[in-house]
Protein backbone atom coordinates (compact mmCIF):
# COMPACT_ATOMS: atom_id res chain seq x y z
CA UNK A 1 0.00 0.00 0.00
CA UNK A 2 0.99 3.89 -0.91
CA UNK A 3 1.79 6.42 1.96
CA UNK A 4 -1.36 8.08 0.99
CA UNK A 5 -3.31 4.54 1.35
CA UNK A 6 -2.16 3.83 4.64
CA UNK A 7 -2.69 7.40 5.48
CA UNK A 8 -6.68 7.13 4.69
CA UNK A 9 -6.80 4.03 6.25
CA UNK A 10 -6.40 5.33 9.27
CA UNK A 11 -7.97 8.43 8.91
CA UNK A 12 -10.96 6.19 7.53
CA UNK A 13 -10.77 3.95 10.65
CA UNK A 14 -10.97 6.85 12.99
CA UNK A 15 -14.18 8.61 11.30
CA UNK A 16 -15.69 5.56 10.69
CA UNK A 17 -16.21 5.58 7.03
CA UNK A 18 -15.30 3.40 4.22
CA UNK A 19 -11.52 4.53 2.85
CA UNK A 20 -13.32 5.99 -0.27
CA UNK A 21 -15.38 8.59 1.55
CA UNK A 22 -12.42 9.96 2.23
CA UNK A 23 -10.94 12.10 -0.18
CA UNK A 24 -7.75 14.22 -0.85
CA UNK A 25 -9.53 17.46 -0.12
CA UNK A 26 -11.85 16.34 3.38
CA UNK A 27 -10.84 18.13 6.10
CA UNK A 28 -10.68 16.66 9.48
CA UNK A 29 -14.45 18.35 10.49
CA UNK A 30 -15.77 17.08 7.18
CA UNK A 31 -15.08 13.82 8.69
CA UNK A 32 -16.36 13.66 12.08
CA UNK A 33 -13.09 13.93 13.65
CA UNK A 34 -12.91 16.17 17.16
CA UNK A 35 -9.86 17.09 18.64
CA UNK A 36 -9.49 13.74 20.40
CA UNK A 37 -10.01 11.63 17.38
CA UNK A 38 -7.36 13.85 15.77
CA UNK A 39 -4.72 13.18 18.79
CA UNK A 40 -5.60 9.38 18.17
CA UNK A 41 -5.21 9.41 14.25
CA UNK A 42 -1.64 11.10 14.85
CA UNK A 43 -0.62 8.14 16.97
CA UNK A 44 -1.74 5.61 14.48
CA UNK A 45 0.29 7.20 11.76
CA UNK A 46 3.20 7.71 14.05
CA UNK A 47 2.99 3.99 14.96
CA UNK A 48 2.26 2.93 11.32
CA UNK A 49 5.41 4.88 9.54
CA UNK A 50 7.79 4.83 13.43
CA UNK A 51 7.48 8.55 12.66
CA UNK A 52 7.35 11.79 15.13
CA UNK A 53 5.00 14.53 14.06
CA UNK A 54 5.42 17.41 15.75
CA UNK A 55 1.97 18.64 17.43
CA UNK A 56 0.80 20.57 19.70
CA UNK A 57 -3.17 20.48 20.65
CA UNK A 58 -2.66 23.92 22.38
CA UNK A 59 -1.57 25.69 19.11
CA UNK A 60 -2.61 23.22 16.17
CA UNK A 61 -1.68 26.17 13.55
CA UNK A 62 1.94 26.72 15.07
CA UNK A 63 2.60 22.88 14.88
CA UNK A 64 5.21 22.81 11.75
CA UNK A 65 2.28 19.91 10.65
CA UNK A 66 -0.52 21.15 8.06
CA UNK A 67 -3.85 19.39 9.36
CA UNK A 68 -6.30 21.64 7.39
CA UNK A 69 -7.52 18.62 5.01
CA UNK A 70 -6.18 15.03 4.56
CA UNK A 71 -4.20 15.92 1.17
CA UNK A 72 -2.13 18.50 3.23
CA UNK A 73 -2.11 15.55 6.36
CA UNK A 74 -0.61 13.28 3.43
CA UNK A 75 2.02 16.14 2.01
CA UNK A 76 3.08 16.15 5.47
CA UNK A 77 3.74 12.65 6.19
CA UNK A 78 5.26 11.50 2.77
CA UNK A 79 7.91 14.58 4.00
CA UNK A 80 8.60 13.33 7.21
CA UNK A 81 8.97 9.67 6.10
CA UNK A 82 11.18 10.53 3.44
CA UNK A 83 13.49 12.76 5.74
CA UNK A 84 13.33 9.84 7.93
CA UNK A 85 15.04 7.27 5.23
CA UNK B 1 -24.45 24.40 60.76
CA UNK B 2 -20.53 24.65 62.17
CA UNK B 3 -18.70 27.12 61.42
CA UNK B 4 -15.29 25.71 59.79
CA UNK B 5 -12.00 27.76 59.51
CA UNK B 6 -8.28 26.72 58.72
CA UNK B 7 -6.03 26.18 61.69
CA UNK B 8 -3.06 24.38 60.03
CA UNK B 9 -1.68 24.63 56.79
CA UNK B 10 1.78 22.94 55.58
CA UNK B 11 2.98 22.15 51.58
CA UNK B 12 5.99 20.73 49.72
CA UNK B 13 6.06 21.74 46.23
CA UNK B 14 8.54 22.74 43.41
CA UNK B 15 8.36 26.56 45.28
CA UNK B 16 9.86 25.39 48.65
CA UNK B 17 9.40 23.03 51.08
CA UNK B 18 7.36 24.77 53.89
CA UNK B 19 3.99 27.43 53.55
CA UNK B 20 6.46 30.24 54.68
CA UNK B 21 9.28 29.28 51.53
CA UNK B 22 6.04 28.44 49.12
CA UNK B 23 4.32 31.70 50.05
CA UNK B 24 7.77 34.01 49.78
CA UNK B 25 8.18 32.54 46.37
CA UNK B 26 4.91 33.28 45.41
CA UNK B 27 5.13 37.03 46.40
CA UNK B 28 8.21 37.17 44.50
CA UNK B 29 6.44 35.57 41.47
CA UNK B 30 9.45 33.07 41.35
CA UNK B 31 9.40 29.89 38.92
CA UNK B 32 9.97 26.81 40.47
CA UNK B 33 9.22 25.24 36.75
CA UNK B 34 12.96 23.70 35.02
CA UNK B 35 14.77 20.90 33.71
CA UNK B 36 13.33 17.49 34.93
CA UNK B 37 15.67 14.77 36.51
CA UNK B 38 15.01 11.12 36.58
CA UNK B 39 16.19 8.01 34.74
CA UNK B 40 15.31 7.71 30.74
CA UNK B 41 14.11 11.57 30.77
CA UNK B 42 16.51 11.56 27.41
CA UNK B 43 13.44 9.54 25.81
CA UNK B 44 10.70 12.21 26.71
CA UNK B 45 9.94 14.76 24.38
CA UNK B 46 8.56 17.08 27.08
CA UNK B 47 11.38 17.21 29.78
CA UNK B 48 10.30 20.08 31.85
CA UNK B 49 8.44 19.88 35.32
CA UNK B 50 7.94 21.48 38.92
CA UNK B 51 9.95 19.47 40.35
CA UNK B 52 10.67 19.40 44.20
CA UNK B 53 14.25 19.51 44.88
CA UNK B 54 16.65 18.89 47.46
CA UNK B 55 14.05 16.63 49.46
CA UNK B 56 15.92 13.94 51.42
CA UNK B 57 13.44 11.29 52.25
CA UNK B 58 16.39 9.09 53.63
CA UNK B 59 17.10 11.76 56.52
CA UNK B 60 13.23 11.91 57.37
CA UNK B 61 11.88 8.75 57.22
CA UNK B 62 13.79 5.31 58.67
CA UNK B 63 14.62 2.27 56.12
CA UNK B 64 11.32 0.76 57.14
CA UNK B 65 9.20 3.69 56.20
CA UNK B 66 10.99 3.80 53.22
CA UNK B 67 9.71 0.70 51.99
CA UNK B 68 6.58 1.81 52.47
CA UNK B 69 5.89 5.50 51.55
CA UNK B 70 6.08 5.82 47.69
CA UNK B 71 7.30 9.94 47.17
CA UNK B 72 3.43 10.83 47.27
CA UNK B 73 2.92 9.61 50.75
CA UNK B 74 6.39 11.25 51.81
CA UNK B 75 5.29 14.61 50.66
CA UNK B 76 2.05 14.13 52.28
CA UNK B 77 3.39 13.34 55.86
CA UNK B 78 5.89 16.04 55.23
CA UNK B 79 3.34 18.74 54.36
CA UNK B 80 0.56 17.10 57.29
CA UNK B 81 3.44 17.04 59.55
CA UNK B 82 4.03 21.02 59.38
CA UNK B 83 -0.11 21.97 58.89
CA UNK B 84 -0.61 19.60 62.52
CA UNK B 85 2.27 21.26 64.26
CA UNK B 86 0.82 24.85 63.46
CA UNK B 87 -2.10 24.22 64.08
CA UNK B 88 -1.35 22.76 67.58
CA UNK B 89 -4.26 20.29 67.97
CA UNK B 90 -3.63 16.93 69.61
CA UNK B 91 -5.97 14.34 68.70
CA UNK B 92 -6.95 11.88 71.69
CA UNK B 93 -9.93 10.36 73.39
CA UNK B 94 -13.18 11.18 71.82
CA UNK B 95 -11.27 14.24 69.05
CA UNK B 96 -9.17 11.59 68.03
CA UNK B 97 -12.57 8.70 67.47
CA UNK B 98 -14.47 11.67 65.82
CA UNK B 99 -11.95 13.20 63.48
CA UNK B 100 -10.75 11.85 60.42
CA UNK B 101 -8.55 12.62 56.92
CA UNK B 102 -9.38 12.81 53.50
CA UNK B 103 -6.84 13.75 50.70
CA UNK B 104 -7.08 13.35 47.07
CA UNK B 105 -4.54 12.23 44.61
CA UNK B 106 -5.04 11.11 41.26
CA UNK B 107 -2.28 8.96 40.60
CA UNK B 108 -1.25 7.12 43.86
CA UNK B 109 2.02 5.98 44.25
CA UNK B 110 2.59 6.41 39.81
CA UNK B 111 6.57 5.97 40.79
CA UNK B 112 6.38 2.61 42.68
CA UNK B 113 4.36 1.94 39.73
CA UNK B 114 6.84 2.41 37.17
CA UNK B 115 9.92 1.30 39.35
CA UNK B 116 8.77 -2.17 39.81
CA UNK B 117 7.17 -2.20 35.88
CA UNK B 118 10.73 -1.27 35.23
CA UNK B 119 12.04 -4.43 37.04
CA UNK B 120 9.41 -6.87 35.88
CA UNK B 121 9.07 -6.12 32.02
CA UNK B 122 12.01 -4.04 31.26
CA UNK B 123 14.56 -6.30 33.83
CA UNK B 124 13.31 -9.44 33.38
CA UNK B 125 12.80 -9.83 37.30
CA UNK B 126 10.58 -12.33 38.47
CA UNK B 127 10.22 -10.60 42.05
CA UNK B 128 8.99 -7.90 43.50
CA UNK B 129 9.09 -6.46 46.91
CA UNK B 130 6.10 -7.42 49.41
CA UNK B 131 5.31 -3.98 49.89
CA UNK B 132 4.55 -2.91 46.41
CA UNK B 133 0.72 -2.80 46.62
CA UNK B 134 0.57 -1.08 49.93
CA UNK B 135 3.16 1.60 48.60
CA UNK B 136 1.41 2.45 45.69
CA UNK B 137 -2.59 2.04 46.77
CA UNK B 138 -4.05 5.96 46.33
CA UNK B 139 -5.10 5.64 49.84
CA UNK B 140 -1.70 4.99 51.53
CA UNK B 141 -0.84 8.59 51.90
CA UNK B 142 -4.44 9.34 54.14
CA UNK B 143 -3.66 5.80 55.79
CA UNK B 144 -0.01 7.03 56.90
CA UNK B 145 -1.16 10.26 58.21
CA UNK B 146 -3.99 8.49 60.43
CA UNK B 147 -1.61 5.99 61.81
CA UNK B 148 0.80 8.98 62.50
CA UNK B 149 -1.67 11.46 64.29
CA UNK B 150 -4.44 8.89 65.36
CA UNK B 151 -6.97 9.79 63.10
CA UNK B 152 -9.63 7.21 63.71
CA UNK B 153 -12.99 9.03 62.40
CA UNK B 154 -13.68 9.07 58.73
CA UNK B 155 -10.82 8.59 56.51
CA UNK B 156 -10.36 7.88 52.55
CA UNK B 157 -8.70 9.05 49.11
CA UNK B 158 -10.63 11.08 46.84
CA UNK B 159 -9.39 10.47 42.98
CA UNK B 160 -11.23 12.95 40.78
CA UNK B 161 -7.94 13.57 38.57
CA UNK B 162 -7.38 17.56 38.60
CA UNK B 163 -10.08 18.09 40.73
CA UNK B 164 -8.91 14.96 43.74
CA UNK B 165 -7.66 17.84 46.30
CA UNK B 166 -11.06 20.46 46.12
CA UNK B 167 -13.12 17.24 46.00
CA UNK B 168 -11.88 16.24 49.21
CA UNK B 169 -11.31 19.58 51.05
CA UNK B 170 -14.99 20.04 50.14
CA UNK B 171 -15.69 16.75 51.60
CA UNK B 172 -14.15 17.34 54.91
CA UNK B 173 -15.54 20.40 54.87
CA UNK B 174 -19.09 19.01 54.57
CA UNK B 175 -18.14 16.69 57.57
CA UNK B 176 -16.61 19.23 59.95
CA UNK B 177 -19.59 22.00 58.69
CA UNK B 178 -22.30 19.06 59.98
CA UNK B 179 -20.78 18.23 63.09
CA UNK B 180 -19.70 14.61 62.07
CA UNK B 181 -15.89 15.28 62.90
CA UNK B 182 -14.80 18.10 64.73
CA UNK B 183 -11.57 18.24 62.80
CA UNK B 184 -10.24 16.76 60.00
CA UNK B 185 -7.12 16.73 57.84
CA UNK B 186 -7.32 17.30 54.42
CA UNK B 187 -5.60 18.39 50.94
CA UNK B 188 -3.71 16.39 48.41
CA UNK B 189 -0.93 14.98 46.97
CA UNK B 190 0.85 13.87 43.67
CA UNK B 191 3.93 12.87 42.38
CA UNK B 192 3.87 11.95 38.67
CA UNK B 193 7.03 13.08 37.57
CA UNK B 194 8.93 9.68 36.04
CA UNK B 195 9.30 8.16 32.98
CA UNK B 196 5.92 6.52 33.19
CA UNK B 197 3.97 9.24 34.43
CA UNK B 198 4.83 12.06 32.35
CA UNK B 199 5.25 9.61 28.92
CA UNK B 200 1.46 9.23 29.49
CA UNK B 201 0.90 13.15 30.03
CA UNK B 202 2.86 13.57 26.92
CA UNK B 203 0.65 11.44 24.72
CA UNK B 204 -2.33 13.89 25.02
CA UNK B 205 -0.73 16.55 23.12
CA UNK B 206 -1.39 18.98 25.46
CA UNK B 207 1.89 19.51 27.60
CA UNK B 208 4.26 22.96 26.91
CA UNK B 209 7.77 22.30 25.87
CA UNK B 210 8.83 25.54 27.64
CA UNK B 211 6.73 27.34 29.97
CA UNK B 212 3.03 27.58 31.62
CA UNK B 213 1.41 30.92 30.60
CA UNK B 214 -1.87 30.83 31.96
CA UNK B 215 -4.24 33.05 30.19
CA UNK B 216 -1.51 34.53 27.78
CA UNK B 217 -2.22 34.35 24.38
CA UNK B 218 0.96 32.59 23.65
CA UNK B 219 0.23 30.00 25.86
CA UNK B 220 0.99 26.24 24.85
CA UNK B 221 -0.01 23.96 27.19
CA UNK B 222 0.31 22.86 30.86
CA UNK B 223 3.57 21.54 32.79
CA UNK B 224 3.46 19.08 35.39
CA UNK B 225 4.40 19.49 39.44
CA UNK B 226 4.57 17.75 41.88
CA UNK B 227 4.05 17.91 45.86
CA UNK B 228 1.49 18.26 48.56
CA UNK B 229 -0.40 20.51 50.64
CA UNK B 230 -2.51 19.46 53.81
CA UNK B 231 -4.65 21.58 55.84
CA UNK B 232 -6.33 21.18 59.53
CA UNK B 233 -9.91 22.30 58.91
CA UNK B 234 -11.59 22.58 62.27
CA UNK B 235 -15.00 23.33 63.94
CA UNK B 236 -14.59 27.11 64.93
CA UNK B 237 -16.17 26.54 68.89
CA UNK B 238 -13.37 24.12 69.18
CA UNK B 239 -10.33 26.12 67.57
CA UNK B 240 -11.47 29.29 69.64
CA UNK B 241 -11.56 27.02 72.65
CA UNK B 242 -8.41 26.50 72.07
CA UNK B 243 -7.34 29.66 71.41
CA UNK B 244 -5.93 28.47 67.65
CA UNK B 245 -4.69 30.69 65.18
CA UNK B 246 -6.94 31.18 62.57
CA UNK B 247 -5.93 31.09 58.98
CA UNK B 248 -9.05 31.85 57.41
CA UNK B 249 -12.61 30.18 57.30
CA UNK B 250 -13.83 27.96 54.67
CA UNK B 251 -17.72 28.89 54.32
CA UNK B 252 -19.04 26.81 51.29
CA UNK B 253 -18.71 24.74 48.16
CA UNK B 254 -20.19 23.53 45.23
CA UNK B 255 -19.55 20.27 42.97
CA UNK B 256 -20.64 19.67 39.65
CA UNK B 257 -20.20 17.21 36.67
CA UNK B 258 -20.28 18.28 32.93
CA UNK B 259 -21.94 14.98 31.83
CA UNK B 260 -20.48 15.71 28.76
CA UNK B 261 -16.79 15.49 27.27
CA UNK B 262 -14.38 13.39 29.04
CA UNK B 263 -11.49 15.99 28.54
CA UNK B 264 -12.76 19.34 26.92
CA UNK B 265 -14.30 21.55 29.93
CA UNK B 266 -17.52 22.98 29.78
CA UNK B 267 -18.68 26.20 30.36
CA UNK B 268 -22.23 25.48 31.96
CA UNK B 269 -19.87 23.08 34.24
CA UNK B 270 -17.59 25.43 35.24
CA UNK B 271 -20.25 28.13 35.88
CA UNK B 272 -22.37 26.02 37.69
CA UNK B 273 -19.48 25.51 40.54
CA UNK B 274 -18.74 28.60 41.21
CA UNK B 275 -22.65 30.09 41.15
CA UNK B 276 -23.17 26.93 43.45
CA UNK B 277 -20.05 27.81 45.79
CA UNK B 278 -21.34 31.03 46.16
CA UNK B 279 -24.91 29.96 47.08
CA UNK B 280 -23.66 27.51 49.59
CA UNK B 281 -21.88 30.07 51.36
CA UNK B 282 -24.82 32.69 51.28
CA UNK B 283 -22.42 35.26 49.26
CA UNK B 284 -23.11 37.59 46.67
CA UNK B 285 -21.05 37.51 43.48
CA UNK B 286 -19.68 40.83 44.22
CA UNK B 287 -18.41 39.65 47.84
CA UNK B 288 -15.54 37.76 45.94
CA UNK B 289 -12.32 39.27 45.85
CA UNK B 290 -9.64 37.22 44.34
CA UNK B 291 -10.16 33.65 42.50
CA UNK B 292 -7.79 31.10 42.50
CA UNK B 293 -8.29 30.09 38.67
CA UNK B 294 -7.67 26.38 37.46
CA UNK B 295 -5.67 28.13 34.91
CA UNK B 296 -3.47 25.18 33.35
CA UNK B 297 -1.99 27.03 30.52
CA UNK B 298 -4.02 25.07 27.72
CA UNK B 299 -6.12 26.79 25.23
CA UNK B 300 -9.33 25.00 26.03
CA UNK B 301 -8.97 25.74 29.99
CA UNK B 302 -7.88 29.35 30.15
CA UNK B 303 -10.74 30.74 27.84
CA UNK B 304 -13.30 28.06 29.05
CA UNK B 305 -12.62 29.49 32.63
CA UNK B 306 -12.50 33.00 31.60
CA UNK B 307 -15.81 32.69 30.01
CA UNK B 308 -17.23 30.47 32.92
CA UNK B 309 -16.48 33.58 35.55
CA UNK B 310 -17.35 36.32 33.41
CA UNK B 311 -20.85 34.56 33.15
CA UNK B 312 -21.46 34.69 37.11
CA UNK B 313 -19.66 37.20 37.86
CA UNK B 314 -21.20 39.53 35.13
CA UNK B 315 -19.64 43.09 35.27
CA UNK B 316 -17.85 42.08 38.93
CA UNK B 317 -16.20 39.95 36.48
CA UNK B 318 -13.73 43.32 35.24
CA UNK B 319 -13.40 44.01 39.42
CA UNK B 320 -12.03 41.15 40.49
CA UNK B 321 -8.51 39.12 40.69
CA UNK B 322 -8.28 35.79 39.29
CA UNK B 323 -4.29 33.79 39.11
CA UNK B 324 -3.06 30.88 38.28
CA UNK B 325 -0.23 30.04 40.38
CA UNK B 326 0.67 26.75 38.31
CA UNK B 327 2.81 29.36 36.24
CA UNK B 328 5.18 29.07 39.31
CA UNK B 329 4.48 25.17 40.88
CA UNK B 330 2.90 23.73 37.94
CA UNK B 331 0.54 21.65 37.72
CA UNK B 332 -0.03 19.26 40.81
CA UNK B 333 -2.96 17.24 39.39
CA UNK B 334 -4.55 15.52 41.95
CA UNK B 335 -2.57 17.21 44.53
CA UNK B 336 -2.67 20.89 42.92
CA UNK B 337 -5.87 22.86 44.79
CA UNK B 338 -4.34 21.76 47.63
CA UNK B 339 -1.24 23.89 46.96
CA UNK B 340 -3.68 26.42 45.38
CA UNK B 341 -5.36 27.07 48.84
CA UNK B 342 -2.34 28.78 50.05
CA UNK B 343 -2.30 31.30 47.60
CA UNK B 344 -6.01 32.19 48.72
CA UNK B 345 -5.02 31.74 52.32
CA UNK B 346 -1.81 34.59 51.29
CA UNK B 347 -5.00 36.74 49.45
CA UNK B 348 -7.17 36.62 52.81
CA UNK B 349 -4.79 36.82 55.32
CA UNK B 350 -2.13 38.41 54.61
CA UNK B 351 -3.58 40.71 51.81
CA UNK B 352 -1.54 39.33 49.14
CA UNK B 353 -2.51 38.32 45.26
CA UNK B 354 -0.17 35.84 43.82
CA UNK B 355 0.59 36.76 40.36
CA UNK B 356 0.29 34.68 37.04
CA UNK B 357 3.44 34.88 35.74
CA UNK B 358 4.83 33.93 32.71
CA UNK B 359 2.29 36.43 31.02
CA UNK B 360 3.91 38.15 27.97
CA UNK B 361 0.33 38.73 25.80
CA UNK B 362 -2.75 39.45 26.31
CA UNK B 363 -5.76 37.17 24.85
CA UNK B 364 -9.30 38.75 23.99
CA UNK B 365 -11.01 35.71 24.92
CA UNK B 366 -9.05 36.03 28.75
CA UNK B 367 -9.97 39.44 29.07
CA UNK B 368 -9.80 39.69 33.03
CA UNK B 369 -7.48 41.21 35.60
CA UNK B 370 -4.94 37.93 35.79
CA UNK B 371 -2.49 39.70 38.49
CA UNK B 372 0.03 39.73 35.34
CA UNK B 373 4.24 38.69 36.14
CA UNK B 374 3.89 40.50 39.64
CA UNK B 375 1.99 39.98 43.59
CA UNK B 376 -0.24 43.00 44.41
CA UNK B 377 -1.46 43.99 47.67
CA UNK B 378 -4.88 44.24 48.03
CA UNK B 379 -7.56 43.98 50.98
CA UNK B 380 -10.07 41.53 50.07
CA UNK B 381 -12.66 39.43 51.68
CA UNK B 382 -13.54 36.44 50.05
CA UNK B 383 -11.62 34.31 47.94
CA UNK B 384 -12.88 31.24 45.44
CA UNK B 385 -10.68 28.34 44.46
CA UNK B 386 -11.42 26.79 41.10
CA UNK B 387 -10.39 23.08 40.29
CA UNK B 388 -11.95 21.57 36.80
CA UNK B 389 -10.74 17.83 36.10
CA UNK B 390 -10.71 16.00 33.09
CA UNK B 391 -13.78 13.64 33.06
CA UNK B 392 -15.56 17.43 33.59
CA UNK B 393 -15.82 16.74 37.61
CA UNK B 394 -15.71 19.95 38.92
CA UNK B 395 -15.16 21.12 42.72
CA UNK B 396 -15.35 24.69 43.91
CA UNK B 397 -14.87 26.26 47.38
CA UNK B 398 -15.26 29.60 48.90
CA UNK B 399 -12.81 30.84 51.73
CA UNK B 400 -13.58 34.10 53.85
CA UNK B 401 -10.98 36.50 56.19
CA UNK B 402 -11.18 35.24 59.70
Amino acid sequence: MSINDRVIAIIAEQAVLEPSDVTPESTLEDLGIDSLGLVESIFAIEEEFDISIPFNANEPEASDFDISNVAAIIAGIEKLVTEKA
Amino acid sequence: MKRVVITGAGTINALGHSVPDTLEAMREGRCGIGELEFRDVDRLAIKIGGQVRGFEAEGRFNRQQMTLYDRFTQFTLTAAKEAIDQSGIEFHGDLAARSGVVLGTAGGGVSTWDDNYRSVYEDGKNRVHPFVVPKLMNNAAASHVSMEYNLKGPSFTVSTACASSNHAMALAFSMVRSGAAPAMVTGGSESMLCFGGVKAWEGLRVMSKDACRPFSANRNGMVQGEGAGVFVFEDYDHARARGADILCEVVGFAMSSDAADIVMPSKQGAARAMSGALADAGLNADQVGYINAHGTGTTANDKTECAAVAGVFGPHADDLMISSTKSMHGHLIGGTGAVELLACIMALRDGVIAPTIGYEEADPECALDVVPNEAREAKIDVALTNAFAFGGLNAVLALRRA
